[in-house]
């Protein structure tokens, strides 16, 4: 009820805003919606968003499992750690313009050049947090579970993965975000279809109903995976704590 | 079936880089069906030891031989179960073959049965020692670690967990040490008392005790106990 009010008036707002700065800076919202139907009705808005999606659940899901392991690694080994922090450190603070445009050099405009340059924008991000994570693990539970002879997978299931949830539960949430404003980048500069290429058109042609039908289509789908796939998992995952944080 | 001890150092290197001797001299051996008490000054080193015979430490001098194949349970100091999993799941997990039946006698001994779908969070620390000793009788095991598993409960409820273990121990032949600094808890489990040094800790005198823990009564413990206090001063 509280989300509704408050989505109400960010509505208001943009209604106010665009009658005062005119329709040519800033479109009222029903022409923005007239937009996005026309865009849905000629399939385009699909294909575009489908198109992105597909980029974003591949390199998402690529980078969040390489980024859990190598950053479980580098919390349990201390060699792992030195190892890996220097390359850590230099992917963390590359600029992703960099990332993407070395790709599409080296690997040609392509759709695993594109997917590459967004899984490892985000990768270092799931390092570091999945790092603190396995420091945090309780060091009083390894014993007990060798104690009690627990198999691998039983450990990774019950002792170790329940600990990780939370870091990958933010892990999850901050990659998403970042993900979702780098595969536009990446579409921009070098894909046919997609979101990010379709912003780039509507750029092009200071079509600003266009722009933003498909950048507000592309954060409803945003929120509607927050709000079905995340955080229930995060809810799930602490629903043994009394009073979840 | 036979467990041997024989640590003859065990030290560590402590935060301020001085090395630090924990054990000098613990040899000892139990029997199938024998209860050992470790007993000895607090901060003398028990838990390391028993951490060594748990196989959990093997930075030590000196040898360890434990039963081939035995199966393992430990009481910790503190519960230790696993916050996320019920109490049920986390009696499960250490014990995957336990049998219906036998699990709702254990709870039943230790009256868990109306805590099985809590999880340890929503649990007194009482309770969760309770559930810790369930878990290890669960397993079955051949060897069976406890560690102060009555410490800080208040005494009522220390003495019904001491029949409670001493129970579940004849249920089933198996070599069991318990490590306690209450004498009394000693005198009415164990078979044989070991009695160490302050840190680092040696083994300064081991008693047998020959009446048979059914028949302990309130004199015998306390004329035990006044056998012990002869023998040692720095054991309170």
């Amino acid at each position: 009820m509280l989300r509704l009010l408050s989505f109400a008036l960010l509505l208001a707002t943009w209604w106010i805003a665009a009658a005062v700065a005119g329709s040519t800076k800033l479109p009222l919202p029903s022409a923005v919606l007239a937009a996005a139907i026309t865009e849905a009705q000629s399939g385009a808005l699909f294909l575009h968003l489908g198109a992105t999606l597909a980029r974003v659940t591949l390199a998402f899901t690529l980078s969040m499992a390489l980024g859990s392991a190598l950053g479980y690694l580098m919390g349990r080994s201390r060699l792992a750690n030195r190892l890996g922090d220097p390359w850590l450190i230099l992917l963390l603070n590359l600029p992703a313009l960099v990332v993407i445009v070395l790709a599409y050099i080296w690997a040609g405009l392509t759709e695993v050049a594109a997917i590459a340059a967004i899984a490892i924008n985000k990768l270092p991000t799931a390092v570091v947090t999945l790092r603190e994570g396995a420091r945090a693990l309780d060091p009083s539970l390894d014993e007990m579970a060798k104690v009690f002879a627990f198999p691998r997978g039983r450990i990774l299931r019950h002792v170790l993965l329940p600990q990780l949830a939370p870091y990958i539960a933010a892990a999850a949430r901050s990659g998403l975000s970042l993900v979702w404003k780098i595969v536009l980048v990446a579409e921009l500069l070098g894909r046919p279809n997609g979101i990010g290429f379709e912003i780039g058109v509507a750029f092009q042609l200071f079509d600003i109903p266009l722009l933003l039908a498909y950048s507000l289509s592309f954060a409803a789908v945003v929120l509607v995976i927050e709000a079905a796939i995340v955080q229930p998992f995060e809810q799930r995952a602490s629903r043994w704590r009394l009073r979840a944080a | 079936m036979r467990l041997e001890i024989d640590i003859r150092s065990k030290s560590y290197t402590s935060a301020n880089g001085k090395r630090q001797e924990v054990i000098s001299g613990i040899a000892f051996a139990l029997q199938r069906g024998e209860v050992g008490v470790v007993v000895g000054p607090s901060g003398c080193g028990k838990s390391t030891m028993l951490r060594i015979l748990a196989g959990l430490d093997a930075d030590y001098q000196g040898q360890v031989s434990r039963p081939e194949g035995a199966r393992l349970a430990m009481v910790f100091q503190e519960p230790r179960l696993l916050p996320w999993r019920s109490v049920e799941e986390n009696i499960r997990l250490a014990a995957p073959d336990v049998a219906e039946d036998r699990l709702a006698a254990i709870f039943g001994v230790l009256e868990l049965e109306g805590h099985r779908s809590h999880f340890p969070g929503e649990l007194s620390l009482g309770l969760a020692r309770r559930v810790a000793l369930a878990r290890a009788f669960a397993v079955e095991p051949d060897f069976l670690i406890l560690d102060e598993p009555l410490a800080s409960l208040d005494d009522a409820l220390a003495a019904r967990l001491r029949e409670e273990i001493a129970m579940l121990v004849a249920s089933r032949p198996m070599i069991t040490l318990l490590v306690t600094h209450s004498m009394d808890d000693a005198v009415r489990l164990g078979d044989r008392i070991f009695l160490l040094s302050p840190r680092p800790a040696r083994l300064l005198h081991t008693m047998p005790i020959d009446v048979p823990r059914a028949q302990r009564s309130n004199d015998t413990v306390a004329a035990i106990k006044a056998d012990l206090a002869r023998l040692d001063f720095s054991v309170s």
